[in-house]
């Protein structure tokens, strides 16, 4: 649904079975594995995708500028998940040692890297965004926990509270 | 990977969830957090027609205190929430075995109740519900609601005495009182999935002057082994608690763990590996717990 039908293809089909971690976005606000939702679980609730973290394309989000300072991606192919992980624990803990980081992506692979410049690019990414609160997710995650009771008209209405971070979002109904 | 064709109902109350299921048809599943079915139904291992959606269920989310000072913990408490509370993760066993499955993602989604009631014969968190003498509510339109031990709760691979009409609704973790756990497992490095999982819990002899069966000699008044990954299902080991309270060290009890048991064998493990491997973590676990009584 997201890749074909909403065409955001940030979002990769690695595994399909739980285990890669690239397909990871945030449902109400937590990061989860996208292949393992189905789209009708996720009606009237928040789905941020890693589009969202620079919607014009030009200005990157200061996790993602972090990959590119520090080689935290080769072939590119799990970074979104690793950024969507990433952000999840960033957004609980925006000082995290090197151990939560690992215990953040354990749900993540990468065949490429050897993940240690993953868990420095996350490390300092975390502290390029504790010097730009404005452009955390913590705040948006505060106002995105899922409604059971929401439709979908209820979910734009959500989405239109982050307005001035440029968030995209698309409810999932379906 | 996509499913076989199901239907798709999602209850707006456990009462509609029950109705729905009331005919005891097997081949309609009751999906929660939907970690471990949804995976399933991908790799078209299982099958089900309907999937009864009670994920949106209010009345089986929450954590409260209840009046006996136990715990009474909604079947939808995702293991994230659970790992948020500290009435949880003062039961030694349950903060060490949920933060050992699956990873962040799956801990977001994935609840407790739907995991017990998958019964994945290698689940963490069956031997540690097992240890600390979890009890669990089924509920049915027709019957109303019983209660049912977990060591009666585990019957077979993937299958739990909860029948096809009836809903897992709370689960009742005693208070730890003067006991302490403990939950120590060899995780397959691929999977995750426990080679050998045990979960140890011990109340010392004269701390509980309550407790029966205990003689004077014996160091432990409380010995309760939870063990997963091992037998056809996660069991406890009686025979095991049987010697310690009968004053058998438990360095030399606890060789008898995986008796009786269908040990699992596969690539990764044989039998007799297995077995082994049951004996150690069951030795970790136990210092493990008798360490936190001090």
């Amino acid at each position: 649904m997201l890749r074909e039908d909403l065409d955001l293809t940030g979002a990769k089909v690695g595994c399909d079975t739980s285990q890669c971690g690239t397909c990871t976005v945030h449902l109400g606000g937590a990061a989860v594995k996208s292949c393992t939702v189905l789209a009708v679980q996720a009606d009237g609730s928040t789905v941020r995708t890693v589009e969202d973290l620079a919607p014009d394309f030009e200005h990157l989000h200061p996790l993602q500028a972090a990959f590119v300072e520090h080689h935290g991606l080769q072939c590119g192919f799990c970074t979104p998940g690793m950024l969507l992980s990433a952000l999840d624990l960033l957004a609980r803990s925006p000082d995290p040692t090197d151990d939560e980081i690992r215990t953040a992506i354990h749900g993540n692979f990468c065949r490429c890297t050897g993940y240690q410049s993953i868990v420095d690019s996350i490390r300092e990414g975390g502290r390029q965004m504790r010097g730009q609160r404005a452009r955390s997710w913590s705040d948006a995650r505060a106002a995105a926990t899922p409604d059971p009771g929401a439709d979908a008209g209820a979910a734009g209405a959500v989405a239109s509270d982050d307005a001035d971070a440029g968030v995209r979002s698309a409810p999932t109904t379906r | 990977m996509i499913p076989a064709n199901f239907a798709y109902s999602r209850a707006q109350t456990l009462d509609e969830a029950l109705e729905l299921l009331a005919g005891a048809d097997p081949s309609i599943r009751v999906l929660a957090g939907g970690q471990s079915l949804i995976p399933l139904m991908k790799l078209r291992l299982a099958r089900p027609e309907r999937l009864v959606d009670v994920g949106r269920l209010d009345e089986l989310r929450g954590i409260r205190d209840r009046s006996d000072g136990s715990l009474a913990i909604g079947p939808l408490a995702t293991w994230a929430e659970l790992l948020a509370d500290e009435r949880v993760l003062s039961h030694g066993a349950l903060a060490d075995a949920i933060p050992m499955i699956g990873d962040v993602q799956v801990r977001n989604l994935g609840t407790i109740g739907g995991s017990l009631a998958h019964a994945d014969p290698a689940s963490d968190i069956a031997a540690a519900a097992l240890a600390l003498e979890l009890e669990l509510v089924a509920k049915s339109a027709a019957r109303g609601e019983r209660s049912i031990a977990a060591r009666e709760f585990f019957v077979g691979p993937f299958e739990t005495s909860v029948e096809p009409d009836e809903i897992v609704t709370e689960l009742r973790l005693p208070a730890p009182g003067s006991s302490a756990s403990a939950y120590r497992a060899l995780p397959q490095p691929a999977s995750g999935y426990p080679t050998a999982g045990v979960a140890v819990a011990l109340v010392r002899a004269g701390a509980a002057p309550g407790r029966s069966g205990m003689e004077a000699s014996a160091a432990w008044a409380g010995c309760t082994i939870g063990v997963t990954g091992v037998g056809e299902h996660p069991y406890r080991a009686l025979d095991v608690e049987r010697a310690v309270l009968d004053g058998t060290a438990f360095r030399g009890a606890v060789q008898a763990i995986a008796r009786g048991q269908r040990v699992a064998a596969d690539v990764h493990a044989d039998r007799e590996y297995r077995s082994a491997m049951a004996v150690i973590m069951a030795r970790r676990a136990f210092e493990a717990a008798a360490a936190r009584l001090d």
